[in-house]
């Protein structure tokens, strides 16, 4: 990356892997949870989170030098709570139907501790570039996750990807399913969801032994 | 003397190396190992995990041939070829036909359970160096015999890697597990699969190829019938006796009792676990009785099948006595402490039926009330352990003053 200084990519890439929001620090699991039974809402709640995180973050940084301490919790949330209100009105104009699937969790992206965590450890403390590399780079690291999660659980659990079927047809037994392959009816229970934030959990780790904690 | 010492042969030239424990295990499992232990203490025990094990296999043998000639007597009385079983020597339940249609059925599904099971055992024992353990004898036997019989067998493969993996192997293997094995397997089938798990149509051989067909057989279990408030047309007999449709090898209370008071004598199994489920079924029954008599559940309410049977026939259907008997008692998840084993005992009775009654979604809720009180076995020590420290910390204290 001839653009970014190697101190800034570190920025983006650390959360992809070895500081990953969900799988490393643990946050923001409750939407992993309730929105990635579909591949499609997983992307839209990643990009949504993105936008949040990354301007969010940049604002926070601008006024960090003006917001008194005893207050910034109040400040950080007012800021996500303006810029999910946008992403929601936005969703409602444009993607009806899926602002439908997301429902509150659009909503509840405010309450993700992804974001809040990225404000109180990262922009109140640095300059709005940096910022936003860093909201850039958490926001990916959990949209990563959540589309590997909601992949797996909507090919399994539906046999479709982005609601095309990719395996046959069920009802008409075309395909895997002439074979006699059943959808996995598991893999749509949120249950499901965090096993398989567990499994990737457990393969990361095993994979870089410096991630165990004792 | 073959195979042995070629077995040993082995073991002693892959010593260290990483397929050492693959070696190892077979070598055990077949024969008494050469080694004797050369220093420290030497402790004789005779119940060792392997004895342990082997023992509640010989306990569910029973189970499992009784749950092949089922197989096809529910097969071949469904579609009207044979007559009714009385007795239980009955020679159209024993008939040579009705064992062909359960071998037919029921050994692949071992095959299956055992093959996928201990492959995945070796796999992480060869990856995690340590020796294969026993662990996983017992619950590949009790997952065939769990499972409705036309389970298609590639869903039972996924279902017991899953169980291996995910309910005894990410804990850290045998006796390290919080969920029982094969329940975990069978709880994802459950919600896996639920067509192929609950309904009418799974339970006997074929019924599902033929539904819609005119040769169309039923095969309700009693519990499914209990929970539509249809009447049973089972006798209580059939009932104790195993002569009635379910999964392929918890039919018959009869042998689970026998197989009970094995495992109570040959001190495997904890009698205090098997005999305090049946006392929380029973008070749970009891209750639900109590309501039908006092009226308060009239007999046009959903629940009026269920909450009106005997409470004792709560005993005798559905996978009751086989989960309390084989699966509540598994030493690894079941509380520790004697007065643990009581409490622990006693929910899950008492749940199982309060599951059974109220869910209809779930007709049979042995399974999900021992793997919720699995859970809870570990808080259930703990409060008897620190009420028994707490109890001689006061006689101490009146001691010293």
């Amino acid at each position: 990356m001839g653009l970014l200084s190697k101190k800034d990519a570190a920025l983006i890439t650390d959360p992809l892997a070895d500081n990953n929001p969900i799988t490393i620090q643990v946050l923001g699991i409750c939407s992993a949870l309730a929105i990635t039974a579909e591949l499609e809402a997983a992307i839209v709640m990643s990009v949504s989170v993105l936008f949040v995180l990354a301007i969010g973050n940049v604002v926070i940084s601008l006024m960090r030098n003006i917001i008194p301490s005893k207050i910034r919790i109040i400040v950080q949330l007012i800021v996500v709570a303006a810029l999910v209100i946008i992403v929601d009105q936005v969703l409602k104009a444009f993607a009806y139907e899926l602002s439908k699937t997301l429902s509150v969790f659009v909503g509840l992206i405010i309450t993700n501790c992804i974001i809040m965590g990225r404000f109180e450890a990262f922009a109140l403390a640095n300059k709005p570039w940096r910022s936003f590399l860093d909201g850039i780079g958490n926001a990916l690291g959990y949209g990563v996750i959540l589309i590997i999660v909601a992949f797996f659980r909507e090919l399994l659990g539906a046999g479709t990807l982005l609601g095309i079927p990719v395996l046959g047809d069920p009802i008409e037994k075309t395909g895997l399913y002439a074979l006699g392959y059943e959808n996995n009816g598991f893999m749509i229970m949120p249950p499901m969801a965090l096993i398989v934030v567990g499994i990737i959990i457990w393969v990361q780790r095993s994979r870089n032994k410096a991630l165990i904690e004792d | 003397m073959g195979l042995k010492s070629n077995l040993h042969n082995l073991k002693e030239k892959y010593k260290g190396t990483k397929m050492a424990p693959a070696f190892n295990a077979i070598h055990t499992f077949l024969y008494l190992p050469n080694e004797t232990t050369h220093n420290g203490t030497h402790i004789k025990a005779a119940d060792d995990l392997k004895r342990t094990m082997n023992i509640v296999i010989m306990a569910l043998v029973p189970c499992l041939i009784f749950g092949m000639f089922n197989a096809g007597y529910q097969h071949y009385l469904a579609s009207g070829e044979i007559e009714a079983a009385n007795g239980f020597f009955s020679s159209s339940f024993w008939a040579w036909d009705n064992l062909v249609v359960g071998l037919w059925k029921v050994l692949p599904l071992v095959l299956v359970s055992y093959g996928v099971g201990l492959l995945i055992e070796f796999i992480f024992a060869v990856i995690k160096g340590h020796e294969v353990e026993e662990g996983y004898l017992v619950t590949g036997m009790l997952v065939p015999l769990i499972v409705p019989i036309d389970i298609p067998l590639w869903m039972l493969a996924v279902a017991v890697a899953f169980g291996v993996v995910i309910g005894k192997e990410v804990f850290g293997g045998t006796g390290m597990n919080i969920l029982n094995p094969a329940l975990t397997i069978r709880a994802f089938l459950f919600f896996a699969y639920p067509t192929w798990m609950s309904g009418d149509k799974v339970w006997v051989e074929g019924a599902k190829e033929l539904a819609g067909t005119p040769d169309a057989i039923s095969g309700e279990t009693i519990l499914g019938t209990l929970a539509q408030n249809h009447e049973v047309t089972h006798s209580v007999a059939d009932m104790f006796l195993g002569f009635i449709p379910g999964s392929v090898g918890e039919t018959s209370t009869l042998l689970i009792v026998l197989a009970a008071l094995f495992l109570v004598f040959s001190k495997i199994g904890s009698w205090r676990i098997m005999l305090s489920s049946a006392l929380g079924a029973l008070a749970m029954g009891l209750i639900f009785n109590g309501l039908v008599n006092a009226e308060v559940i009239a007999g046009g309410s959903k629940f009026y099948g269920l909450m009106s049977t005997p409470f004792w026939q709560h005993l005798l259907i559905g996978g009751f006595a086989f989960g309390t008997v084989f699966m509540a008692t598994d030493p690894v998840t079941a509380s520790q402490t004697n007065k643990g084993k009581w409490i622990y005992g006693f929910l899950i009775g008492f749940l199982s039926i309060l599951i059974r009654v109220f869910n209809p979604a779930y007709p049979e809720g042995v399974m999900l009330a021992i793997l919720l009180m699995n859970v809870f076995a570990p808080t259930i020590d703990h409060y008897v352990v620190q009420g028994n420290v707490k109890r001689r910390m006061k006689r101490l204290k009146t001691k010293v003053a």
